[in-house]
């Protein structure tokens, strides 16, 4: 093969592994959203706790399994921090109107930056990898980053999950009649407290997985929830809000498209997702997989 | 003509008492301002009177926005983009291309108001808070992108420094000059604002928030008429970013991030969005308790989403929206 070639692939391997952070991202948000009809601007900074815990995880518990350990607790802390939102703040609003939900979840967002600033300081931290994940391995004669393929699998393995949880389980049965019909899930006894509580906490705990996965690749720093969530919400919403397999569709999308966009104009590349955004808000507003009736926001 | 030039100074201080109170009060308030900068420089500090000019330019940012939150029912994030597009537009012409400072002056609110074009032609279709909250970010982020990495143009995250203020508006000895210039600039706008919100375009305006479906059925023309309040509202947030590139003297990529125009998010609900000088007073509250909790912490973005949290729960009408209510009952009851 060409260098050349070489080079498209690797651009590939790097945009897949975006793009399933981007995933497990936009997953969660559009989970929330589709059951309890609540934009959470908030789910950036779960990903931002995330990352820094897993900086501090890692650090208290060094040794070969520290790494992994990160992968499971970061998530569950994330994920009762969720709760505890839900639990009391988010349950107050569901009944108010849009523009108050959104202005809560912002309000969120500045207290969780400056919580994260009063506890992990303003450095720059940075996660080590194992020495066997940072390295490359070869894949059809390509070398490429452990850690991208590890990211690639991980984002796989959720969808996988996904999938088999709201296709295969009576909970997910619940979800998605409750993003069909929210009311008639209430009616017909289900207590709807509960499943929005426990489907937050679900996206919490996507968001601080995707946090700890993303950790050892950045410099963890303030400022990367907001960086994320607006991303999250275009990919979300090219998707189809509301729509897994949309969030899915989006984050390959807008992986893709920042890794061979920066080939050709290296310092805007980041602006050719949200371009995309706005013409499909203009031209398919329910996203490329959504239905007509997920639109009413 | 005489009364002309009252009104303004009248919009500044009305609410909440918009009846019953005479001309007395009136002449006074504008006294009142018009003291105000001699009063803080001489007896308090120069720091108070730089604060106060902060103060005019929020409360111009913030009720232009609010022509858009509050009448016009969008819920737009992206309104850095046009104060920071007016405030950079005015800086860059000055520095790089030397031009009169009144042309300049003018560019800003106008390249504002083209930037607001353009944003609106895509939001204006867009029905629902979150996806019209998500094109404005996007919006924004493009902006802020360009500011960011345009570097031969922007001096990218450098920033603009040492903007050339006009000498009439000299900030060197003292901030009395640009004090008055911004005041009359924003007392003008505002007045400029409130007849837009009081005459029957602004009554359809707000019928067309309150009931979508019916205004359209009854004929109107929504989405002409959101276009025009958000291209307006464009050009007065860019009339507000001239100032601040004058009052700091330098700008930065800063002022496009999409979170920046949270804080006139959040000025507007404070202060109370259904009300003419809610966003005003939020603007003034949030300026002078910024300027004091962070004298005594550096965790000013706490406190601010704090309060957000706390009026979003509790006093959604806002503060202005709290203490009408208040007199009301008061007047009432007497």
């Amino acid at each position: 093969m060409t260098a050349f070639d070489s080079l498209l692939f690797a651009q590939f391997v790097s945009g897949l592994s975006r793009a399933m952070i981007l995933f497990i991202m936009a997953s969660g948000l559009t989970l929330v959203f589709g059951v309890a009809r609540v934009i959470n601007f908030a789910h950036g900074s779960f990903y931002m706790v995330g990352a820094y815990l897993a900086y501090t995880s890692t650090f208290l518990l060094a040794g070969p399994f520290g790494f992994w350990a990160a992968f499971l607790i970061v998530p569950i802390l994330t994920s009762i921090l969720g709760g505890v939102v839900e639990v009391a703040l988010l349950r107050r609003i569901y009944e108010k109107e849009h523009l108050l939900q959104m202005l809560l979840t912002f309000g969120l967002v500045f207290v969780f930056s400056d919580a994260v600033r009063m506890i992990w300081g303003v450095d720059l931290r940075m996660v080590s990898l194992p020495s066997y994940m940072a390295g490359s391995v070869n894949l059809l004669g390509h070398q490429f980053p452990a850690y991208h393929l590890f990211i690639i699998s991980l984002g796989g393995a959720i969808a996988i999950v996904m999938w088999l949880m709201l296709n295969r389980t009576k909970f997910g049965k619940l979800i998605r009649g409750a993003a069909e019909h929210r009311e008639m899930v209430g009616l017909l006894g289900y207590p709807a407290n509960r499943l929005f509580t426990i489907v937050f906490m679900m996206a919490t705990f996507l968001g601080g997985l995707a946090g700890a996965a993303i950790a050892p690749a950045v410099r963890i720093s303030l400022g990367m929830d907001t960086e994320i969530i607006a991303e999250c919400f275009t990919v979300a919403i090219i998707g189809g809000l509301g729509n897994v397999w949309g969030a899915l569709l989006g984050a390959l999308i807008a992986g893709m498209m920042y890794s061979f966009g920066i080939l050709v104009l290296p310092n805007y590349a980041m602006a050719f997702i949200f371009i995309l955004g706005g013409i499909i808000i203009v031209v398919r507003p329910n996203g490329l997989l959504g239905k007509s009736s997920q639109i009413k926001v | 003509m005489n009364t002309e030039t009252m009104n303004p100074a009248r919009e500044e201080k009305e609410h909440p008492k918009k009846k019953g109170v005479r001309w007395p009060v009136w002449s006074t308030l504008g006294l009142l301002l018009v003291l105000l900068p001699f009063i803080l420089e001489k007896g308090v500090s120069s720091y108070y009177l730089f604060l106060t000019v902060k103060v005019l330019i929020w409360v111009l940012f913030a009720t232009s926005f609010n022509l858009v939150l509050g009448y016009g029912g969008m819920m737009s994030l992206g309104h850095a983009a046009f104060f920071g597009i007016g405030a950079y537009t005015c800086a860059l012409l000055l520095v790089k291309a030397s031009c009169p400072p009144v042309l300049a002056m003018l560019a800003g609110p106008l390249a504002a108001a083209i930037a607001g074009m353009i944003a609106a032609f895509f939001s204006v279709r867009v029905q629902g808070a979150f996806y019209f909250a998500t094109i404005t970010i996007a919006f924004c982020q493009l902006a802020y992108t360009a500011a960011f990495k345009w570097r031969s143009l922007t001096f990218g995250d450098d920033g603009v420094q040492g903007i050339p203020v006009p000498a009439f508006i000299s900030t060197e000895a003292s901030y009395i000059n640009l004090y008055f210039f911004a005041l009359a600039v924003t007392v003008l706008c505002l007045y400029v604002v409130w007849r837009i919100v009081k005459s029957p375009y602004g009554l359809l305006l707000r019928a067309l928030k309150e009931d979508p479906v019916r205004a359209t059925f009854i004929g109107m023309k929504g989405q002409q008429y959101r276009f025009i309040a958000f291209v307006t509202s464009a050009f007065f947030a860019g009339i507000a970013g001239v100032l601040y590139a004058f009052l700091e003297t330098s700008v930065a990529p800063d002022i496009l991030s999409w979170t920046f125009s949270g804080e006139v998010v959040l000025m507007s609900v404070l202060g109370g969005m259904n009300l003419f000088l809610g966003p005003a007073v939020g603007a003034a509250i949030m300026i002078l308790l910024s300027s004091f909790v962070t004298s005594y912490m550096k965790y000013w973005l706490f406190t601010m989403g704090t309060i957000l949290i706390l009026i979003v729960l509790f006093c959604p009408k806002g503060v202005g929206g709290l203490v009408l209510d208040k007199y009301r009952a008061w007047t009432k009851g007497e």
